[in-house]
């Protein structure tokens, strides 16, 4: 019996199962891969590749050779001195705008939507479940319906083209979805943990403080992301409520890439535009686990 | 003295009430275990003792004071829940004292405490670690020993037990009566398990519906159920019953089941019956004797063996009497085999005799 078994153990398969590289399945799998990224990537690479190169040689038009003389003047006219509107000043001002709108903007945002969420998941009030509806229902209401009664909203409060006035609105705007965020990873904590810190006599702040937030890490870097790359990216609200002297960077980009006047100097146009993509690009690549794994731990509860 | 009383307690989400005006006295250094199906409400009445949750209708003392809308922290109570719930970002020593040191007590005062907390629970090697590097056990210890630190007459237990292993659960029931023989606390537990409840309890209440079925020592309980439900929820395997009528013969109590007729006068018959009422007769397994021990017992008849368990320490078999599945519990030395004739008998002195709506006749 054993002899038997041993013998066949041989000829029949034993051991790890054999892993074929060349299949089908992986050729199919990699092939669009690999088709996927170039087609997300070729437009990337145009675009540095123009803004390295001076004008005549883009006159030429082999959009997709590399630079033969590599130049850096695109990107230092872009930062510096192209003409945005009236002002020749360069991208610089606007970027300095967007970093003035973010940090508030993004601070307060979570800040109370993180207070909400964890308001909401834990000590529930009469109509809290009704609240959050409401609240979620604003994330669904048009932008364009809204943007009218707020110019008179800020008009009223003395905010109207004002940095304050647009970081009210980041504010608002950021509370539907972060809200959400937030209460449903809290509700991914076992309530037991918040009834054990009552127990210890901990109160509301101190069990926010002192419990929940170091165990919520994760969903404060998604929230960190996703507030960061929406309001730099913003451009409806800052040119509505922000005032000519505040126009964040999308708005000068916009003025710089759309001026009718003179040549059409494509070369600073792509140095501009890869300018004001870069935050988000880097943030995108510094956080890219991070965000996944945030993002899975607060939305598969409900 | 009284250390935790319940009066009239009622509590309702909405429509459905979870506790109806139930009332219950815990005496001082009592362990008390509410055991019940689950959505029984007990999970719920502990939470409410503990003031976690807000009740609809009635009172809680705790220590003679009305603490019915007390915070938590202000009733002198400690609990330990099911899922341990440790802070998992604060070591085993700060998990301890997170409640004193909420409560401003003195450094001196609160290492005290921690260190006589974790001499108690033998936990001192794992002081410096965090939640996540100990095992279940050890994560339960510490749950305990966070009620301990708070030096308080009553500790709630929900469902400690429940997450761990069967090995390490007797373990730490056992650890969990020496506890209680040690420090003398009242303590007042939750249960689904009934051996739990039976090995540790001074008196278990069954719980059924929001309501007590039943308040009694674990002997009273198993020998003595005053109700239906207690009876066929308390013991594995469970009660055997038996549907029939009651008739009286010559001034004799005679239970009547298709064929089979059992005279009751060793029965203690706690309410005088009717005759002709229908009535359900309950039997232990283990008060079911097979063979020739059985020729003592006042009811004998004979009956097939249909299926053989054995457990180790017994052996159940299953049986059929009058249309009745039967279940008996042998001595695993009695070699019985499925198909085999079998002498039994049964003595009425401790059965259990229940009216239609369940009570005991």
């Amino acid at each position: 019996m054993a002899d038997t078994l041993a013998k066949r153990a041989i000829s029949e398969p034993h051991g790890p199962k054999p892993k074929r590289i060349i299949s089908t399945r992986n050729i199919i799998l990699y092939g669009f891969l690999i088709v996927a990224a170039l087609y997300w990537l070729l437009p990337l690479y145009v675009m540095i590749v123009t803004s390295l190169k001076g004008l005549p040689e883009i006159r030429m038009g082999n959009v997709f050779s590399p630079p033969m003389e590599v130049t850096f003047a695109p990107w230092v006219k872009a930062w510096d001195s192209a003409c945005t509107g009236l002002y020749c000043e360069g991208l610089k001002v606007g970027f300095w705008n967007s970093v003035k709108i973010l940090i508030p903007s993004v601070l307060i945002s979570i800040v109370i939507a993180s207070v909400n969420g964890y308001a909401l998941s834990f000590w529930r009030f009469k109509g809290s479940e009704i609240f959050f509806t409401i609240l979620l229902f604003g994330a669904f209401i048009p932008y364009q319906v809204m943007l009218y009664p707020l110019v008179i909203i800020l008009r009223e409060l003395h905010l109207f083209s004002s940095l304050g006035g647009v970081v009210l609105i980041h504010t608002i705007f950021g509370m539907p979805i972060l809200t959400l965020l937030f209460r449903n990873y809290f509700a991914s904590v076992p309530e037991e943990l918040f009834k054990a810190a009552r127990v210890d006599g901990a109160g509301f702040w101190r069990i926010f403080l002192q419990i929940m937030l170091p165990m919520s890490l994760p969903i404060f870097v998604v929230a960190i992301i996703l507030q960061v790359t929406g309001i730099w990216n913003d451009f409806l609200f800052g040119i509505i409520y922000a005032g000519t002297h505040n126009f964040p960077m999308t708005v000068q980009l916009n003025n710089i890439v759309n001026s009718t006047q003179g040549v059409k100097e494509y070369n600073v146009n792509m140095a501009a535009t890869l300018l004001t993509g870069l935050l988000p690009l880097i943030v995108y690549f510094v956080s890219g686990k991070l965000f996944v794994r945030g993002i899975a731990a607060g939305a598969v509860k409900g | 003295m009284t250390s935790v009383a319940i009066a009239d307690l009622s509590l309702s989400f909405g429509p459905i009430e979870v506790l109806k005006s139930l009332n219950l006295e815990v005496e001082e250094g009592e362990f008390v275990v509410l055991l019940g199906p689950s959505g029984c409400g007990k999970s719920t009445l502990l939470n409410c003792i503990a003031g976690l949750l807000d009740v609809t209708a009635g009172q809680i003392f705790i220590d003679g004071e009305n603490v019915t809308w007390e915070e938590p922290k202000d009733r002198g109570i400690g609990m330990v829940f099911q899922s341990y719930a440790l802070y998992p970002q604060m070591s085993v020593e700060k998990n301890l004292s997170f409640g004193l040191r909420v409560a401003g007590l003195p450094k001196n005062e609160i290492k005290k405490r921690v260190d006589r907390a974790a001499e108690i629970l033998q936990i001192e090697p794992l002081l410096k670690r965090k939640p996540g590097a100990l095992s279940g056990g050890q994560r339960q210890r510490v749950a305990i020993g966070r009620a301990l630190v708070r030096d308080v007459n009553v500790f709630l237990f929900d469902e400690p037990l429940s997450n761990l292993d069967a090995k390490l659960r007797t373990d730490l029931r056992v650890e969990l009566k020496r506890l209680h023989q040690r420090l003398g606390n009242t303590m007042i537990y939750v249960t689904h398990d009934q051996i739990e409840a039976l090995t540790l309890a001074d008196r278990i209440a069954i719980m059924k519906d929001g309501l007590i079925q039943q308040l009694d020592s674990p002997t009273e309980i198993y020998n003595n159920p005053y109700n239906r439900f207690v009876a066929g929820f308390i013991g594995s395997p469970g009660m055997n019953f038996l549907h029939g009528t009651l008739t009286s013969e010559a001034g004799q109590w005679v239970f009547n089941s298709s064929g089979l007729r059992v005279p009751l006068s060793d029965y203690g018959f706690t309410n005088t019956p009717q005759e002709g009422q229908a009535v359900e007769l309950g039997l232990r397994p283990e008060h079911i004797i097979v063979g020739d021990a059985s020729a003592a017992q006042p009811v004998i008849m004979e009956v097939d063996t249909e299926l053989v368990e054995p457990m180790g320490a017994d052996t159940v078999l299953w049986t059929n009497v009058a249309g009745h599945a039967l279940t008996i519990r042998t001595d695993s030395e009695s070699i019985v085999k499925t198909g085999d004739k079998l002498n039994i008998g049964f003595n009425t002195s401790r059965a259990s005799l229940f009216s239609e709506n369940g009570e005991r006749v």
